[in-house]
C-alpha cells in the first residue's frame, strides 16, 4: 500500500475468522487505518490482496464491497451531518430492498442506542461525539454485514460511551458478525478480541490472542502505558 | 404601483429562469466541489435541439400541444444525454486531477458546443447541423395570448412558463429531499468516499446529478426560446453566467439557495433596469457577486461547515 511514493503498508498480512473478533493495535501512523481502508477500498491498494468468504475482492470499488457484506465505520465517524439521524441510518442499508427487514434493524438500532430515537429527525452536525459514534456503529450495523470494520470507536469519548459501544459491540459480535476492530485504547480492544494484531510502521510485529497480548511485557509496555 | 407590479412580473419571469439554470450549476458543485462551465452551453443545446425537434415534427406551421409536449420531452432527453456523456467524457477521467485541470476543461466543453454549433453546416436537411453563427427563429409552440390586468401585461406564455417552472422546481425538490437517489446525491455531496460505503454507486450519482441539471437547463431555454424565439450558438453565455451568480448567492451547493438567488436576481435586475438605468441591467449582476463575495462568501443558505471532533 503506497501514498504516492509513500510506502504506508509492507507486508502485511492478517486473518479474520468468521464470528470473531480482531483487534488491531498499534500507534499513530502505523498503519492500522490506511488496513481498513485498502480492505473496504476507501482507497486502492498498490498491491496484494483481499480475500472475503472465499472470494477475492480484486478492483471492486467500495459500494460493491458494500454489496458483498462488508461495513466499514470510518475513522472519524463519517456521520452525513447534513442529513438526519434517520436518514444516516437509512443510508446504511442503501443496498437492502427488504422495508420489513430494514425497519426491524432501524427499531433495533433504536433498542441499542436508545438517544438516537430520541434525536432520529436532527441533523448529524447537531450530534454530540458519542451520540455519532453511536449512530456510526448502528449505521454499518444497517447493512447487516458479515464482517465489520471500526475505526477507534472509542476515540475522543467519555468512558460510559465506550463501555456502551463495546457492550454493543461484543453482542454483535456474538450474533455471528465477525469484527476487525482498530483501536487505540488497547485494554478495551484486547478485552473482546479473539485475536489480535500489533502495527508498527506499516508492519504486523507481533500477534496472539487478545489474552497473549494483554500478557505480553512489550505490549504492556508500549500500549498499556504501563 | 401598475409599474411595479409589471417589473414584479417581468423580473418574476427572468428568475425563474434563471434559478432553473442555477440548480444544474449548484447541484454539481455539491458533488463534484467544480463549476461546471459548460453548463449555459448546455441551455443552448436545449433550446437548439426543441428547434430541430420542433421543425422535424412541423410544429412550427400547424403547433399542438402533443407537438410541443414532444418537443419539450425531446429536448429534455437530449440534454439530459449531453449531460451524462459530458460528464462521462470530459470530467470524470480527471476526478483524481486537481480541481484546477476540471474547471479548465469544464471551459474547454463551453468552447467545444459554442464554436462547435457555429461550424459550416452539413447542409443535408431544410434545418442545417451545426446551425453556424447566424440567429435562428424558435418556432411559436402555440398563439399568444395577453392580458392587460390594470395596466399590467401578462400573456399566457408567462402563464405557462411560471407554471412550468416552478412545477419543475418543486418536483426537484421532492426528488432531493424525498427520494433514495435525493439522499444519495446528498451524501455524496457531504463526504463522497464515506458514501461508498453506504453502498452507493458514487459515479452513477454524479452521472445522475448531471442528467437532473441538464435537463433543468433544456425546460428553462425551452421556455425563454418560447417568448424570446430569437437562438444563437451563443445564446447560453449571459444566462449561464447569471446564474452562476445566482447560484453563488444563493450559497452555491445548496439547492433552495439556488431557487432563491435566481428569483432575487431576476427581481434585481428588473427593478434597477426599470427604475434606474436600463442599461445596467447586466452590471447588476456582477455587482451582486462582487459584494456577496465580499460580504457573505457561503452565500444566503450557505453554511461554513463546522465539525465537531
Amino acid at each position: 500500500m503506497h501514498y504516492g511514493a509513500v510506502e504506508a503498508l509492507r507486508g502485511v498480512s492478517l486473518e479474520v475468522p468468521d464470528g470473531q473478533v480482531v483487534a488491531l493495535i498499534g500507534a499513530n501512523g502505523a498503519g492500522k487505518t490506511t488496513t481498513l481502508r485498502a480492505i473496504s477500498r476507501m482507497l486502492r491498494p498498490s498491491g496484494g490482496s483481499v480475500r472475503f468468504r472465499g472470494e477475492g475482492l480484486g478492483r471492486l470499488a467500495s459500494h460493491e464491497v458494500v454489496a458483498r457484506g462488508l461495513a466499514h465505520a470510518p475513522e472519524g465517524r463519517g456521520i452525513f451531518l447534513n442529513l438526519t439521524v434517520r436518514e444516516n441510518l437509512e443510508l446504511g442499508a442503501y443496498l437492502r430492498r427488504d422495508r420489513d427487514g430494514i425497519a426491524a434493524d432501524l427499531a433495533r438500532s433504536f433498542d441499542l442506542f436508545p438517544i438516537l430515537r430520541d434525536r432520529q429527525g436532527q441533523v448529524g452536525g447537531t450530534l454530540s461525539g458519542g451520540e455519532q459514534q453511536m449512530l456510526s456503529v448502528a449505521r454499518a450495523l444497517m447493512s447487516r454485514p458479515r464482517l465489520l470494520l471500526l475505526d477507534e470507536p472509542s476515540l475522543g469519548l467519555a468512558p460510559q460511551v465506550v463501555e456502551r459501544i463495546f457492550q454493543v459491540l461484543a453482542e454483535v459480535a456474538r450474533g455471528g458478525v465477525s469484527l476487525l476492530l482498530v483501536e487505540q485504547n488497547a485494554h478495551k480492544a484486547l478485552q473482546i478480541a479473539h485475536r489480535a494484531y500489533v502495527l508498527e510502521t506499516g508492519q504486523v510485529v507481533m500477534q496472539g490472542t487478545g489474552r497473549e497480548l494483554l500478557a505480553s511485557p512489550e505490549v504492556r509496555k508500549a500500549y498499556l502505558g504501563e | 404601483m401598475t409599474e411595479f407590479l409589471q417589473h414584479l412580473v417581468n423580473g418574476l419571469s427572468v428568475g425563474t429562469i434563471y434559478a432553473l439554470i442555477a440548480l444544474g450549476y449548484t447541484m454539481v458543485y455539491g458533488v463534484l466541489k467544480l463549476i461546471n462551465f459548460a453548463h449555459g452551453d448546455v441551455y443552448m443545446v436545449g433550446a437548439f435541439s426543441g428547434y430541430y425537434i420542433a421543425h422535424a415534427l412541423g410544429a412550427g406551421d400547424r403547433p399542438t400541444l402533443p407537438k410541443a409536449l414532444a418537443v419539450f420531452v425531446g429536448s429534455m432527453v437530449v440534454c439530459g444525454a449531453l449531460g451524462a456523456a459530458i460528464e462521462r467524457f470530459a470530467y470524470r477521467p480527471l476526478r483524481a486531477r486537481p480541481r484546477l485541470t476540471a474547471l479548465i476543461t469544464a471551459i474547454g466543453v463551453s468552447f467545444l458546443l459554442e464554436y462547435g454549433f457555429q461550424l459550416p453546416s452539413f447542409g443535408l436537411t431544410t434545418q442545417p447541423f451545426p446551425p453556424g453563427p447566424t440567429p435562428r427563429f424558435f418556432p411559436q409552440p402555440f398563439a399568444r395570448v395577453s392580458w392587460s390586468l390594470g395596466g399590467v401585461e401578462l400573456s399566457n406564455y408567462d402563464v405557462v412558463s411560471f407554471a412550468v417552472a416552478f412545477g419543475f422546481m418543486l418536483l426537484l425538490q421532492l426528488v432531493v429531499y424525498r427520494t433514495r437517489f435525493g439522499r444519495a446525491m446528498r451524501a455524496v455531496s457531504f463526504d463522497a468516499q464515506v458514501a461508498g460505503l453506504m453502498g452507493i454507486n458514487v459515479n452513477r450519482v454524479i452521472a445522475g446529478t448531471f442528467v437532473l441539471g441538464s435537463v433543468l437547463a433544456s425546460v428553462a431555454a425551452l421556455l425563454v426560446a418560447g417568448s424570446r424565439p430569437t437562438i444563437n450558438p451563443l445564446m447560453g453565455l449571459m444566462p449561464g453566467l447569471k446564474a452562476f451568480v445566482a447560484a453563488v448567492f444563493g450559497g452555491i451547493g445548496n439547492v433552495p439557495g439556488a431557487m432563491v438567488g435566481g428569483l432575487v436576481l431576476g427581481l434585481a435586475e428588473e427593478y434597477v433596469a426599470g427604475y434606474l438605468l436600463s442599461s445596467y441591467r447586466d452590471a447588476i449582476a456582477f455587482a451582486i457577486l462582487i459584494v456577496v463575495l465580499l460580504v457573505r462568501p457561503e452565500g444566503l443558505f450557505g453554511r461554513v461547515r463546522a465539525e465537531k471532533v
